[in-house]
């Protein structure tokens, strides 16, 4: 069988041709697409989804899925301005502060759903309500942030040829995205995700830690919805309970699209970067296009999410129907 | 063996589960370098005393020595580092990771940066060669056959540093051939010295390989014997609790079919890739029995007949037209199929007994004319005493009866629609041998009323003591066809094992 | 041996709260009669439930066999923005091809097509293309919204028509027209599904989908039936809520909503598992979330806490469906 086109790397492989096909026909079409800075801005535009899609890999490579993301962060956002604003809380401190509020909701939610295997979907749904409700509790009104540190920190970009940068949030993506690949490919912790994601029960009898990686892949997620949530306010300066709308679905496109099979264990970190960018293609081509209305977006992602969706299935199906045609024994 | 401490010397375990005393006060010893066979038939407590002893439950009593020294395993984990590796029935590994992953999977090697691939490599190499599979460590589990996941398996428990590996019916998925190579594995790790616990259900295999053999019933340690000092026949009437003449059986009855025309004919039927060149005709009152090894088509064969897998050669003549069956078409033209994993095909957990019994006749009479709850009463009674079927209340829970009693309720949920043909797969599978001959009885008492069966097993007794006509399968072919006056086990054995 | 129905937390709970209210609200179990009309809070509640009661109807089906249907918050907003369209006409819209004139009959009839043709995207994907059902629901979830705005063109589509409001806001025999309908719509699927063999066959494939399909249940064209319903169910919750404001919003029409009926129906008895369903226990499940949301509202708390106290019931009722957690209960109560 050839390796280099199984299960795990044909997605991923289509994805790649599907964003460079559409970053190139985008670019014949507009003016000024195909340009560097038009592609770093990908990255600084979307580091937030980014950072929040790497989290929930983890989490839907164990074969489960965190709904709370997009709540946890506008949470995290309307935390962080207030913290700063009204509390006069250093932003380092801060920060910490909201990353750790991340870290006890995952908690809370992976404890739940490893010790009393309850459903994910469930849990991390009571997740959105209750962060949502959290965020609205602590101002229902945009909080503007003047901070000189935070202003530097959302100024701060490293100036790259043809005019184009990187800002901040895209380095904090790209750091995200380096940790996450090294805890997945790296650290036996990743290695139990995959089997955990791959058959429970035999990861449960061949010795893994189930409980102990499963409240890891939610503590991720928590931690990294809480982390976009910080660098959703850097973009915006300003913290916002309803920021993040609707992200958990964006999100679980981006890391589908990606190449990460929504049944678990199959699919990478790398693989839900490349998710985002094709998510930021749409919505930059649509921007660029300018007689497209904004809704396009979101039915072009789906439509996208629905591609992507089918060929999962049919690389399914044709593993299984080789499996079956495959002699048996080792004879 | 050493008349000294012995390997593994389990005292007076008992366990006890709501409303069950599941082991009571079992004493078990395992030298070095000794295969020892775990027998008994289902409840009797095997898969509990491993469960012991792998710390998946906690004993309620008794003591656990290794080489002499006290252990109490809380997990799997704890017990493997006590020495203690198992391999499971249902090959446990993660389908997603390659080979080499899923041996060296929870105890990496590590360098400063994390898992060092290039020791996980050679430790699988070296684990591989211990049981002598060659495979590419790089292929992930799920592409490899069966039997190369139960070596896998059996490579990763050797692993570690392990003393007993407890085998819990491996070779229940695995041909001849394989079998031979895992016995071939097995008896070079006995004279390494490693202590071998060995449960199955083929009695072959029993006295093939194991030196000793330990029975448990109901609970209770029947006793240990040698091997090769214990007759057949007295170990399966220690195993069933009956004296021994009592399974012997009469003289074989002949079935006289009365110049009926086939209802059914298949002419070199089949589908690439699954099972081919099936000729066979069965009329009514008529057995057919399929006979073969594990992986030769048996299963197959049913599903394409009952329209599960669709044909894609040869012809399938149904009343004298061709057939292009689905589950429900097969249905209402009269012909069952009683699958052969009744817990992942067959039953509906959840749903009562009565629903789980009557489901198909709702199928048959189709959505919109329900059978009232009072004729489901009344149908699932009439099968439940037909049947034999305990407890005889059918509003419980289906999940709350037993194995063979399960069996039944499929069995009843096929014979309320009256099929002409039933296919019966596997229907005696991990039941009771009572509960078996009564379901061999049924068999050929409906055969009497007209009724006929297709019926797999892979005890060849049963299925020559049913069957009009047996089909052997090799190799997914159908190769020949052996009557019931020739039919007999060197017979039917010899036509499996020929090589052409 | 006959166990209690799955249902019976719901109503000790909705028990429990109105019993609560009963004392610490004046004048909530209070009904006044105004124009041969019923008022009170108790009937306000029955007729605020009415989307979400009709939603979870069908997602208790859906839910039943093992799936879900996130989408259905999309789809009222679908229905609605076709319904207000159709009844607005504003220019340019791609609707205006359509002329159902002032006929509310045709117009509701339009929003319930909407909602079946949703139904059947959905059911196709999960019965023929085999996706998951969150996955495959998702989708429609996601572009559900884009398609709502392209039918409303982005905007916010208002429209005066006393007819098609008397959906939500007039009043049948006194009791308000949305709980007619939820009446109505609950008797249709109950009799569908209990009258026929169709319940025992969604139960049958929710308890073993194999099983299911080797017994002869045509499990394509059940999955094809109770996305349908869910679809038809949400349309008609569509129009109910643009009857309600008299509009479509695209954007948050339905909002949440799904989450509200998923909860309604597990708060009902009805395993997220598959398999036992019952749609009584859902119409209890919805009832017990409205009357715990307009308790919070009636007593002054600030409304985003009702998010709050929703997470807390959904973890309640997961800990008291699972197992796991009722099994640790039990030694400790033995030791005390």
């Amino acid at each position: 069988m050839n390796r280099f086109l199984s299960q795990e790397r044909l997605p991923v492989l289509i994805t790649s041709v599907v964003a460079i096909a559409m970053f190139l026909i985008a670019g014949f079409k507009y003016d000024n697409f195909l340009t560097l800075r038009v592609f770093f801005n990908l990255f600084s535009d979307n580091a937030f989804l980014g950072i929040v899609a790497v989290g929930l890999t983890f989490v839907i490579l164990t074969g489960g899925i965190d709904l709370s993301v997009g709540s946890m962060v506008g949470c995290s956002s309307i935390m962080l301005a207030t913290l700063i604003r009204d509390s006069q809380v250093a932003p380092p401190l801060a920060v910490g502060i909201v990353l750790a509020f991340g870290c006890l909701i995952g908690l809370t939610q992976g404890f739940l759903i490893a010790r009393f295997e309850l459903q994910p979907f469930l849990v991390t749904l009571a997740g959105l309500f209750l962060c949502r409700g959290i965020a609205l509790r602590i101002s229902q009104q945009s909080v503007q942030i003047d901070h000189p540190l935070f202003d530097q920190w959302a100024s701060f970009s490293i100036a790259l040829p043809q005019k184009s940068s990187l800002s901040f949030a895209a380095l904090l993506l790209f750091l995200v995205v380096g940790i996450g690949w090294y805890l997945s490919r790296l650290r036996p912790f990743g290695r139990a995700i995959y089997a955990i994601g791959g058959n429970r029960q035999s990861a449960e009898l061949m010795g893994v830690p189930v409980r102990k990686t499963l409240i890891g892949a939610y503590v991720i997620s928590g931690i990294c919805a809480a982390l976009g949530g910080v660098v959703f306010t850097l973009y915006t300066q300003s913290g916002n309970a309803v920021s993040g709308t609707g992200l958990e679905l964006d999100a679980i496109a981006a890391v589908v699209i990606g190449g990460t099979l929504l049944r678990g264990g199959y699919g990478s970190v790398p693989g839900s970067l490349l998710g985002v960018c094709v998510l930021g293609i749409v919505q930059t081509a649509i921007t660029f296009d300018g007689t497209l209305s904004s809704w396009w977006t979101k039915i072009v992602i789906g439509v996208l999410l629905l591609g992507f969706l089918l060929l999962q299935r049919w690389i399914e199906s044709a593993a299984l129907s080789r499996r079956a045609l495959a002699p048996s024994g080792t004879n | 063996m050493s008349e000294s401490t012995p390997l593994l010397h389990l005292q007076g375990i008992d366990k006890r589960f709501p409303g069950v005393h599941a082991l009571k006060g079992i004493d078990f010893e395992l030298e070095t370098e000794e295969i020892h066979a775990l027998l008994g038939e289902n409840g009797a407590g095997k898969s509990t005393l491993i469960k012991v002893l792998t710390g998946v439950h906690a004993a309620d009593g008794g003591s656990i020595c290794i080489e002499g020294r006290q252990i109490a395993p809380r997990n799997p984990n704890e017990a493997v580092t006590f020495g203690i590796s198992t391999v499971y029935q249902e090959v446990n590994l993660a389908p997603n990771l390659s080979v080499a992953e899923n041996i060296c999977l929870g105890r990496e090697p590590r360098n400063v940066f994390g898992i060092d691939w290039r020791a996980v490599g050679e430790r699988t190499k070296s684990a591989l060669n211990r049981v002598g599979l060659r495979v590419d460590p790089q292929r992930l589990v799920g592409d490899i056959s069966i039997a190369e996941q139960q070596l896998v398996a059996i490579a990763r428990a050797l692993d570690v540093e392990a003393k007993v590996l407890i085998l819990d019916e491996p070779t229940s998925s695995l041909d001849q051939d394989e079998v031979a190579q895992l016995f071939a594995t097995l008896r070079r790790l006995r004279e390494e010295g490693m202590g071998i616990i060995f449960v199955t259900h083929f009695l072959d295999q029993v006295y093939e390989i194991s030196d000793r053999i330990t029975v448990l019933r109901n609970g209770e340690r029947i006793g240990t014997f040698q091997t090769d000092e214990l007759p057949r026949i007295e170990l399966v009437s220690h195993m069933i609790g009956r004296s021994a003449e009592s399974l012997e059986h009469g003289a074989m009855a002949s079935h006289e079919v009365s110049g009926h025309e086939p209802f059914l004919t298949v002419t070199n039927f089949g589908k690439r890739g699954s099972v081919q060149d099936l000729n066979f005709e069965i009329r009514s009152g008529e057995v057919i029995g399929l006979a073969g090894l594990l992986g030769s088509g048996r299963t197959e064969t049913a599903r394409l007949l009952f329209g599960i897998d669709h044909g894609t050669e040869g012809g399938y003549q149904l009343d004298n037209r061709s057939a292009h069956l689905t589950p429900r078409s097969a249905i209402s033209r009269g012909v069952g199929l009683n699958v052969e994993d009744r817990k992942a095909e067959g039953i509906f957990p959840g749903l009562s007994i009565r629903e789980n019994m009557v489901v198909v006749a709702q199928v048959k009479r189709r959505w919109w004319q329900r059978i009232s709850t009072a004729e489901q009463k009344q149908v699932a009674d009439e099968y439940v005493s037909a049947l034999q079927l305990q407890p005889p209340n059918t509003d419980r829970n289906i999940e709350n009866l037993s194995g063979g009693n399960q069996q039944k309720a499929l069995l009843g949920r096929w014979l309320a629609v009256e099929p002409r043909l039933l296919l019966l797969d596997e229907p005696t599978r991990g039941i009771d041998i009572g509960a078996k001959f009564e379901i061999m009885a049924l068999v050929e008492r409906l055969r009497l009323e007209g009724k006929s069966f297709v019926f797999i097993s892979s005890e060849l007794s049963e299925v020559i003591r049913v069957s009009s006509r047996i089909v052997v399968l090799r190799d997914r072919r159908a190769v020949t066809t052996i009557s019931r006056a020739e039919a007999n086990e060197e017979a039917v054995v010899a036509a499996i094992a020929k090589h052409e | 041996m006959k166990s209690m129905p799955s249902w019976i937390y719901a109503l000790g709970a909705l028990i429990f709260v109105l019993l609560f209210n009963a004392f610490a609200t004046p004048g909530f179990f209070e009904i006044n009669v105004l124009d041969g009309r019923l008022f009170g809070s108790v009937i306000d509640i029955l007729n605020r439930v009415a989307p979400v009661a009709l939603l979870s109807l069908g997602m208790t089906l859906v839910i039943a066999t093992r799936g879900v249907d996130l989408s259905v918050g999309a789809v009222m907003a679908m229905s609605g923005a076709v319904a207000a369209s159709l009844i607005a006409r504003p220019e340019g819209n791609i609707l205006l091809g359509l002329n159902f004139g002032d006929s509310v009959f045709l117009i509701v009839l339009a929003g319930l097509v909407t909602g079946l043709l949703c139904g059947l995207f959905n059911g196709l994907l999960v019965s023929r293309a085999r996706i998951q059902p969150i996955v495959a629901t998702l989708l429609l979830m996601v572009a559900g919204r884009g398609v709502a705005q392209l039918i409303s063109d982005g905007q916010i589509i208002t429209f005066s028509a006393p007819a098609f409001a008397s959906i939500a806001r007039g009043a049948t025999l006194g009791m308000p027209n949305p709980f007619w309908i939820v009446v109505l719509f609950a008797a249709v699927i109950l009799v569908l599904t209990r009258w026929t063999a169709l319940g025992l066959f969604i139960e049958s494939l929710g308890s073993n989908p194999i099983a299911a399909r080797n017994v002869g249940i045509n499990t394509g064209a059940l999955l094809l039936f109770v996305y349908s319903v869910t679809g038809v169910c949400a349309g008609m919750a569509g129009m109910i809520a643009a009857a309600d404001i008299q509009g479509a919003d695209a954007n948050n029409a339905g909002l949440y909503l799904e989450l509200d009926a998923i909860l309604a129906v597990s708060v009902g008895g009805t395993l997220l598992s598959g398999g036992r369903f019952s749609l009584v226990g859902t119409l209890i499940g919805a009832i017990l979330m409205q009357t715990l949301t307009t308790t919070i509202l009636t007593r002054g708390v600030a409304p985003e806490l009702t998010l709050v106290v929703k997470a807390l019931v959904v973890l309640a009722v997961c800990l008291l469906q699972s197992p796991t957690f009722l099994h640790m209960l039990r030694p400790k109560k033995v030791a005390a």
